[in-house]
């Protein structure tokens, strides 16, 4: 990509971390029935490998994410997305956990997806970047685990689209998944929430600015689009508890409502400031191709429609956790994950945590949700004969 | 449903033993599932003293939490609803302790345990114990004792049985008694004396013909 083009800049850095180039040898066979070779893949390290290479934990990001889960972002200058759960002394604490996070195939921090440039054109990909899964995700990542040499992964984390990649591992590698933690998420995606997703595309596609996703080309990016997406996407992470709490219907530095189409209510700034900072920092044809990813995941789809068949015979301990508030991945979804585990025999804890805040609860301060992890961890580890917390540290700060 | 377990263990001495009892029929390194287990402590108990691979299911989500942050391998569900979910013989064990009483449906429970667990052990306050019996004749009121201590109003016991009721509905069912032991009301084990008149509670070890 041109970097004579002002809006790419920030998407340029991909900050701490390291950028390593997988598939060489041996390509990555997608969903889509392409070969993707070599790809690259942009991840963040934290923490120590022990000797056994026993106490590596894998972080999955959510749809917007990225690999810098618990340092300062290099574009918004923001802390980590994780920081609430992973550092020193947390749950995932970095003192004791050997912690990757890796920027999903098909995102725009690092590793390859739709702006890099396509080696045949020399031109961005654009739309041309083959369509990819939650499933390539984890297979790009198992490689990239083959070349950190981490045969087993204590734990498998994450939440939302994350979590997906939590379920995916532990189908698709179980032996290689001691502890898999799927947070607010579900074995595939409702009918619903491709709804909201198609929308988020359409808002897109509907900007002129996207020139059919070639929009480097013409020195551009489609911002209207993509932070109209983000905006209706932004809704459906908070709850109506939430926003009544934090706005209700209070009005945006004005004494009275002015019978006009300025911004005019709080709730309606608080948006729109989220739509053009989401801008800032997201490529729009990443955000098409991971809304896409979510939408084709349907976990049971991949063993004939029986989920359980997906857990059969796996050794894997699970701690699934939901949030009473979440309406983008409710409980009842959660709790299908958890009743096909059971059918499978298999080790499964499930919590749901009792919370106004959303489907978005799972990155904030959840002192109940801390509380379970961390036991569930804890036990795990003592199971897995990793050395127990550091009494120094005493647990979460 | 939980009410009841959640009521004895204000009387620790009560939970401990029905607990004990329950965990002396258990062989160690076994795979057991128990349903209702409140805030995990038997299942506590027979990992560290049995070393037994033990899951819960809990109604009470503060109780699921409290047993997930002990290490224990529990979810949110009921015996009515969730019991269904578990394939055919996937535990050891499957222990309901005093909860069966109140499951909307007992009979249907009990088979349900005796599906997914090659032995269930089933505890519950017996209805003809001398001082219920006693309560009901003399005072004309519904009976309220250690093990049943709501009153008929807030109780969660829905379908309370005695032990001969029991022991008709195994011999029924062709469910086999494989152990029933019988405590009085300050938990100890009757010796030759009339379970179903002394007996306050009973512990039942089970298996299907």
């Amino acid at each position: 990509m041109s970097a004579a083009l002002p809006p790419l800049h920030s998407l340029d850095p991909i900050g701490p971390g390291h950028r390593v180039t997988l598939g060489e040898t041996l390509p990555l066979k997608l969903d889509c029935g392409l070969d993707l070779g070599p790809y690259q893949i942009a991840y963040t390290t934290y923490g120590k490998l022990n000797a056994e290479k026993s106490n590596a934990v894998l972080v999955c990001h959510a749809l917007t994410g990225d690999q810098h889960v618990a340092n300062v972002n290099p574009i918004t200058g923001k802390p980590g997305w994780w920081t609430t759960m992973i550092g020193p002394g947390k749950v995932i604490d970095t003192d004791r956990f050997f912690v990757i996070c890796s920027n999903v195939l098909g995102g725009c921090l690092g590793s390859s997806g739709p702006k890099d440039n396509d080696p045949a054109t020399g031109k961005p990909y654009g739309l041309r970047f083959p369509v990819i899964t939650i499933r390539d995700m984890v297979n790009a990542q198992a490689m990239l685990l083959d070349h950190l040499g981490i045969q087993q992964l204590f734990c498998v984390i994450g939440g939302s689209m994350g979590g997906m990649q939590v379920l995916q591992w532990a189908a698709s590698y179980p032996e290689r998944v001691f502890a898999a933690i799927p947070i607010a998420c579900a074995a595939k995606h409702s009918a619903q929430n491709i709804a909201f997703h198609e929308v988020g595309r359409q808002a897109i596609y509907a900007d002129p600015q996207w020139h059919k996703g070639d929009y480097f080309e013409q020195n551009t990016i489609p911002r209207a689009g993509l932070a109209v997406a983000r905006m209706a996407a932004h809704i459906t992470y908070l709850s109506e508890a939430a926003l009544h709490r934090k706005f209700g219907r209070n009005l945006q530095n004005r004494e009275r409502i002015t019978y006009g189409f300025e911004t005019e209510f709080q709730v309606e700034s608080y948006l729109l400031h989220q739509g053009s900072s989401f801008v800032e920092r997201f490529d729009a044809n990443s955000y098409l191709y991971i809304t896409r990813a979510m939408d084709y995941f349907d976990l049971a789809g991949q063993a004939g429609g029986v989920l359980a068949n997906v857990f059969q015979g796996t050794k894997t301990k699970f701690c699934v956790v939901s949030f009473t508030s979440d309406w983008l991945f409710p409980t009842s979804e959660n709790k299908e994950i958890v009743r096909a585990l059971n059918a499978a025999a298999a080790n499964v804890s499930f919590v749901e945590i009792e919370t106004d805040k959303g489907h978005d609860a799972f990155l904030l301060d959840e002192p109940v949700m801390f509380a379970t992890l961390q036991g569930f961890i804890d036990g795990c580890a003592e199971q897995r004969g990793l050395t127990g917390r550091s009494a120094a540290k005493g647990g979460r700060a | 449903m939980n009410q009841t377990r959640a009521l004895v263990t204000s009387n620790y001495l009560d939970i401990r033993r029905d607990l004990l009892l329950i965990a002396e029929m258990v062989t160690p390194q076994s795979r057991l599932l128990d349903v209702g287990c409140g805030d995990g402590s038997l299942l506590e108990y027979l990992a560290r003293e049995k070393q037994v691979d033990g899951r819960g299911i809990e109604i009470r989500q503060s109780g699921v939490n409290a047993c997930v942050a002990r290490g224990l391998s529990v979810i949110q569900g009921d015996a009515d609803s969730d019991l269904p979910d578990y394939p055919d013989a996937a535990f050891d064990y499957v222990v309901l302790s005093l909860t069966l009483q109140a499951t909307r449906n007992p009979r249907k429970v009990l088979h349900e345990m005796l599906r997914i667990g090659r032995r269930a052990i089933v505890s519950f306050p017996n209805f003809a114990y001398w001082r219920v019996r006693l309560q009901l004749l003399l005072d004309g009121r519904m009976p309220m004792t250690a093990a049943l201590d709501d009153p008929w109003y807030e109780t969660q016991n829905i379908h309370l049985c005695t032990i001969r009721d029991f022991d008709e509905l195994c011999a029924r069912d062709g469910i086999v008694v494989e152990q029933r032991i019988a405590v009085n009301g300050q938990g100890k084990r009757l010796g030759g004396a009339p379970a179903n008149w002394f007996g306050a509670q009973a512990v039942y070890l089970l298996h299907r013909r």
